[in-house]
C-alpha cells in the first residue's frame, strides 16, 4: 500500500512547477510526478530531502498507510 | 525531456557497441564466408559478434549503477525485469516445443535479441501500469 502525501499542495504554497521542484531536489520531473499521484513512495534519504526543502517533519508530509486506515475507523 | 548524465552515457555506449557489434559481425561472415582462419582461431573469431552483446548487457548494469534518480532506475529495473522474464519465458517454451518436433531449431544467440525486445515489453508495461517509462 502506498502512501499519501501533501508533496503537490506545498509544492502549489510556494508557486513551484513540478520541473521545479524535481531541480531543487535534483530528480527528474517524472519523479516528482509520480510521488505527487501516489504511484512512487520515495526513499527514506529523498523523503528526508523533501522534509528539509519544505522545513517541515517528514509525517507532514507524507501519511503512513497504518495512520489512514485508523482515521477512517 | 532532457536526458540526464547517466542516460547520456548510457546511449554514448549503445551506439558503440552496435557499431562495433556490427564491424565484428561483418568480421565474422567474411572470415567464415571465405574460410581464411583455421585452428582455435576460429573461435575466437566465431564469438566476437558475442563480445558487444555482452557489452551490452553490461551497459544495462551500469546504467542501474550510475542512475541518480531512484524513480528512473526503478522503471529501468521493471523493464529489466520484464524482458528477463519474457526471454526465459519464450526460450523455456521454444525448448519444449523444439524438443517435441514442434518447431524447426533456432540458434540460441537469438534469447539476446528476445530479451532486447522484452525491454520494449518492459517499457510498454511501465507505461501501462505506472504511466512513464525510462527515454533513453
Amino acid at each position: 500500500m502506498l502512501m499519501e502525501n501533501r508533496l503537490r499542495v506545498l509544492r502549489a504554497e510556494r508557486g513551484w512547477s513540478q520541473q521545479d521542484l524535481a531541480g531543487r531536489l535534483e530528480v527528474s520531473r517524472q519523479s516528482v510526478n509520480a510521488i505527487e499521484t501516489g504511484k512512487y513512495d520515495p526513499s527514506l534519504p529523498l523523503a528526508f530531502r523533501i522534509a528539509e526543502l519544505f522545513e517541515r517533519p517528514i509525517e507532514e508530509i507524507f501519511v503512513a498507510p497504518s495512520l489512514r486506515s485508523s482515521k477512517a475507523i | 525531456m532532457s536526458l540526464n548524465p547517466a542516460m547520456k552515457r548510457y546511449n554514448r555506449r549503445m551506439i558503440w557497441l552496435w557499431l562495433i557489434y556490427a564491424a565484428f559481425l561483418f568480421v565474422a561472415l567474411y572470415t567464415f564466408t571465405h574460410r581464411l582462419l583455421g585452428g582455435p582461431g576460429t573461435y575466437l573469431v566465431a564469438i566476437l559478434p558475442a563480445l558487444p552483446i555482452i557489452g551490452v548487457f553490461v551497459a544495462v548494469g551500469r546504467y542501474l549503477f550510475e542512475e541518480q534518480d531512484e524513480y528512473l532506475r526503478m522503471l529501468m529495473v521493471r523493464q529489466t525485469l520484464w524482458a528477463s522474464g519474457f526471454a526465459l519465458s519464450l526460450a523455456t517454451i521454444w525448448g519444449f516445443l523444439e524438443r517435441f518436433d514442434l518447431v524447426d531449431h533456432i540458434d540460441a544467440y537469438y534469447i539476446a535479441i528476445v530479451w532486447f525486445f522484452g525491454l520494449g515489453v518492459g517499457a510498454v508495461m511501465n507505461k501501462l501500469t505506472l504511466g512513464a517509462s525510462v527515454q533513453c
